[in-house]
């Protein structure tokens, strides 16, 4: 379980996420939904603190993060990324398996089994030896999944994983996703991708002007949204 | 023409010398300016100004007068303050100073290097729970490295030029060995041209390389 309250961040002249309290719950799938510069994606890297909030606090599993205990805080909260930061010297699965041993210290072998098994859950076993640049986007963004899913985490952080892809690729990352969703794992997915949300979210949370505007179950804000700005936002992009 | 043979020949006696105080500072500046591009951007500010100091300390004086502080310098204000101290071997001080001296260089380069790597790498390493140093070990400076080979082979050839000023402070290489076969025998000209072929000889091909490098890993790049 994870849980902010009173998260605040500020850039330069911008405030960007507006004292935002948020829960998800193990094995929920929440998706964050809202238009472009709402504070989503600032919300979601404030959780594992690559931004680092001004206010506000966030708990995994009730514990506390601070800075002594961070480091170890973000494994338990592996990051999916829009521009996916696959490491461009590594191989796939080097990519998978350098945190594993590094980090958590797991033998080389160990890793590499658990890469390959990973691999396969993705669809992607034949390209272990492979490098990111031979990679398509789409299987460039399977691949940090796999590498997210190696820190075995208790949550997974999704921030736009979609948007950079080619609208053919979108379909196969998204597969992944639901396929991760159905086996009970807990999911936090900043996300454009409305069809997803409805289908495979527990809840959704509307944000607008770095606040939360509306939350609750996809049958709520895409057919009865209580909030004139959730109906004008679901109008526009359904 | 066969005395000009004879100048090329004689400036080849000083291509071990140039060819090592060369390659020693290459790898001594290399390690060294890392260190100081790792200082650059420490958090501590102390450690910032350290590596600052040094940096525009060296780029701001001539190698010649570092060369000329150390090898004559230090052991005369040594030998002032009553210590007996002399260099074993002139080459010694040579390749310190090469070496500090490039390090300075290398600093810089090194330093882009760093700066040009993917921020984005650098985060997802960060959220998997590496450390810094870790994150600088596995992810940025295997990438940086790479980035700055060609750069590496470009201070090569600048060190191969510049060893050429040592021939002020006693070591034989190569303008040193045409310097002392004109002044035996009078053949200024063909010496110096002698000397002149000898670095062309090797900075060329080095160059071309160098050049052939900077295409492939443009093109690696390009593929990411």
């Amino acid at each position: 379980m994870i849980k902010a309250t009173n998260i605040n961040k500020h850039f330069t002249d911008l405030h960007a996420v507006k004292g935002v309290d948020l829960t998800v719950e193990d094995g929920e799938v929440l998706c964050i939904i809202g238009p472009s510069g709402s504070g989503k994606s600032t919300l979601l890297r404030c959780l594992n603190m690559l931004e680092i909030p001004d206010e506000g606090i966030v708990e995994v599993d009730g514990e506390l993060i601070t800075d002594s205990n961070l480091r170890e805080m973000r494994t338990k909260m592996a990051m999916v990324f829009q521009n996916f930061n696959l490491f461009s010297h590594l191989s796939v699965m080097d990519n998978i398996t350098v945190a594993p041993i590094n980090v958590k210290g797991i033998s080389k072998e160990d890793a590499e089994k658990k890469a390959k098994e990973l691999l396969k859950l993705v669809g992607l076993e034949e390209k272990a030896g492979a490098y990111p640049r031979n990679l398509s986007g789409g299987q460039k963004q399977r691949v940090a999944i796999a590498r997210a899913l190696a820190m075995e985490p208790e949550i997974l952080l999704f921030d736009e994983p979609t948007s950079a892809l080619d609208p053919e690729m979108v379909g196969e990352v998204l597969d992944v996703m639901k396929e991760l969703a159905n086996e009970g794992m807990t999911m936090l997915v900043v996300t454009h991708e409305m069809g997803f949300a409805k289908e495979v979210s527990d809840n959704i949370i509307f944000m607008a002007d770095g606040q939360i505007v509306e939350s609750g179950p996809p049958s709520q804000i895409f057919e009865n949204p209580l909030n004139e700005r959730t109906k004008s936002f679901i109008q526009k992009v359904l | 023409m066969k005395v000009y043979l004879e100048g090329v020949l004689v400036a080849l006696k000083g291509l071990p010398e140039t060819l090592g105080v060369s390659l020693f500072a290459l790898v001594v500046g290399a390690a060294l300016g890392l260190c100081f591009a790792l200082m650059k951007k420490s958090e501590n500010k102390l450690i910032r100004i350290i590596s600052k100091i040094y940096i525009e300390i060296v780029r701001g004086t001539p190698m010649i007068v570092q060369a000329l502080i150390v090898s004559y310098g230090i052991p005369l204000l040594l030998q002032g303050k009553g210590i007996s101290f002399n260099w074993p071997h002139l080459i010694i001080p040579a390749m310190l100073v090469c070496g500090l001296n490039s390090a300075a260089y290398m600093a810089e380069v090194i330093r882009g290097g760093i700066q040009a790597v993917d921020p984005g790498q650098i985060e997802a390493a960060q959220s998997l729970g590496m450390t810094k140093s870790q994150v600088n070990r596995l992810i940025v400076l295997p990438q940086a490295f790479k980035i700055v080979i060609p750069s590496f082979g470009n201070e090569f050839v600048t060190l191969i030029k510049e060893t050429a000023v040592l021939s002020f402070v006693g070591v034989v290489e190569i303008l040193r060995s045409a310097q002392l076969w004109s002044a035996s025998t009078f053949e200024t000209f063909p010496a110096y041209i002698g000397a002149a072929v000898v670095y062309i000889m090797i900075t060329y091909p080095l160059s071309k390389g160098v050049t052939a490098l900077e295409k492939h890993m443009a093109k690696e790049i390009d593929q990411k």
